[in-house]
């Protein structure tokens, strides 16, 4: 029994990261339509900067709060300068920019910082919170940041005039242009705002599994097994999702014998092909429909 | 002239909507366009928001408004009632509201705005905090209007507002409209199927065939036209 909570809690720590990445996804995906392949690598270079600065000397939080701010620029600056001018192109041209970014990104990483695994520091310290052996400080502290910023976006979209603006882009573009909506800088906005939250799933579960160029290449995959399993099209949705992704990991690697941690990723990877199979368009997704 | 329309032509790919359009707007006058479906009614409104391809000429105010993007011919104060109504149906009616008034700063008008459309459209206030989608068809016209007003437009750009609605609203309807333009002097330009109504309601009239104006005069002697009167007001 005390397992079993054990590995649920320590399932809710990992699953704040899906959830955060699951969420950067369908912020994304809400703009344009199109899965960020590059969302992780996005993420992986925030956290590299971050990790730069703290290299240098800074304080974790100076280093946490100027890579999220530089991260929301680059995500802007992404959807302009690259993205935009595809924005009508034929799919495979929009999914070949995704796969150069991917690439652009993750050689960068290798070039300027190489490929040897670091580590990366935390500010909650790595010691049994409340010495119950239950979770980690470090643990508890990224479900902290996780809720914190969920509550922050929540507010954001719900009670600001600019998220409302973003909702309606997202949700009818035709119609947000007819009432003065200036829906190509929204997407800008979203991809920002994507690529902020990615750059704090990056930093948040660098401690954990140690930063090198691929460092959220699988994390990526469980984000998008949340966002799938929530519904791209329901951004609390993935963020549930995200979670439960992070459980089910958890407790398949502890309790089905021949899974372990190799099979892990098979796990996630299973439940996205389950969830399309039954609930297409994910469990809170909504099917678009579309007038003829 | 508040609205100048010369020479416009539409297309979708590659076939032409619009052949060659000219027609004028006053300040604070309401002109309506007649004609069966597919004449090109709803293309001329689309034509002038810029969400089709175009050529020819739009003037707004004396100023040249062709080929600027929709959303900023909306902040010169021209608000488009789309057919489809355009409604964010996930929302509510009041972020519905909200959303019309996108343009503006003025927090404390849109405030009272949002207000005053709910006196206009007391079953809006009632559903405020539903979501538009749950509406019915009637009160996601209202709110479509409603939405229109809040940008607090010079010019309405209304497609087909009877549309699917019970004739006792309908008249409701176009009374408000007739009141919006008297005491506020917005001008409107309207599309309708209803023919008898917006000829009653507008001072011009413009009949539209194929993409074409086949007939153009003041609204009281075009709806005194026998051959209108035979195809579109049936009688």
């Amino acid at each position: 029994m005390e397992q079993l909570l054990q590995q649920v809690v320590a399932g809710l720590a990992t699953g704040a990261i899906y959830a955060t990445m699951a969420l950067a996804v369908v912020m994304v995906y809400q703009a344009i339509d199109h899965l960020n392949f590059a969302q992780g690598e996005l993420a992986t270079f925030s956290t590299f900067l971050a990790w730069q600065m703290i290299e240098w000397g800074w304080s974790y939080w100076a280093a946490f709060a100027l890579t999220v701010a530089i991260s929301f620029v680059i995500g802007v600056a992404i959807d302009r300068v690259l993205f935009r001018p595809v924005r009508n192109a034929p799919i495979l041209s929009q999914l070949v920019a995704f796969i150069a970014l991917f690439s652009i990104l993750n050689s960068s990483d290798g070039e300027i910082w190489n490929f040897t695994i670091k580590s990366f520091p935390s500010p909650f310290g790595t010691k049994p919170l409340f010495g119950s052996g239950l979770i980690s400080t470090h643990q508890a502290g990224m479900v902290a940041v996780t809720l914190v910023m969920l509550a922050l976006l929540y507010v954001f979209f719900r009670g600001s005039r600019l998220g409302l603006a973003m909702r309606a882009a997202a949700a009818n573009p035709e119609a947000a242009r007819l009432v003065g909506i200036r829906v190509g800088w929204m997407i800008a906005l979203g991809w920002g705002l994507s690529t902020a939250i990615g750059a704090v799933a990056g930093i948040l579960i660098a401690p954990v599994v140690f930063l090198d160029p691929n460092m959220m290449l699988g994390v990526l995959l469980y984000g998008f097994a949340g966002a799938v399993l929530g519904g791209l099209s329901s951004p609390g949705g993935a963020v549930l999702g995200g979670f439960a992704v992070g459980i089910i990991e958890n407790l398949a690697g502890t309790f089905i014998p021949f899974v372990g941690q190799e099979l892990k990723l098979t796990v996630a990877l299973i439940v996205i092909v389950a969830v399309l199979m039954v609930r297409p368009a994910g469990i809170f997704g909504r099917v678009a429909v579309s007038r003829v | 002239m508040m609205l100048e329309v010369r020479g416009l032509c539409a297309f979708y790919g590659q076939s032409q909507a619009l052949h060659g359009l000219g027609f004028g707007l006053a300040e604070g006058g309401i002109v309506t366009l007649l004609g069966a479906n597919g004449a090109g009614k709803t293309t001329t409104l689309r034509a002038l928001c810029g969400m089709v391809r175009m050529t020819g000429e739009i003037h707004f105010d004396g100023k040249p408004i062709t080929g600027r993007a929709t959303e900023d011919i909306v902040r010169l104060g021209i608000a488009h009632v789309p057919e489809a109504r355009g409604t964010f149906v996930r929302m509510t009616v009041e972020e519905n509201l909200r959303l019309g008034a996108m343009t503006r700063r003025d927090h404390s008008a849109i405030a009272a705005d949002i207000d005053e459309v709910y006196s206009i459209f007391p079953r809006l206030r009632e559903r405020r905090k539903q979501q538009a989608g749950t509406l019915s068809g009637g009160e996601q016209q209202m709110l479509a209007v409603g939405r229109g007003l809040m940008l607090r437009p010079r010019l309405m750009l209304l497609d087909e507002p009877s549309f699917g609605l019970a004739p006792l609203i309908v008249a409701e309807l176009f009374g408000i409209l007739r009141r919006l333009n008297r005491e506020r002097q917005v001008a409107m330009l309207i599309v309708e199927q209803n023919a008898a109504l917006a000829l009653d309601l507008a001072d011009e009239a413009y009949l539209l065939e194929t993409g074409r104006i086949v007939m153009a005069g003041p609204a009281p002697e075009i709806a005194k036209d026998e051959a209108v009167r035979r195809s579109y007001l049936g009688y």
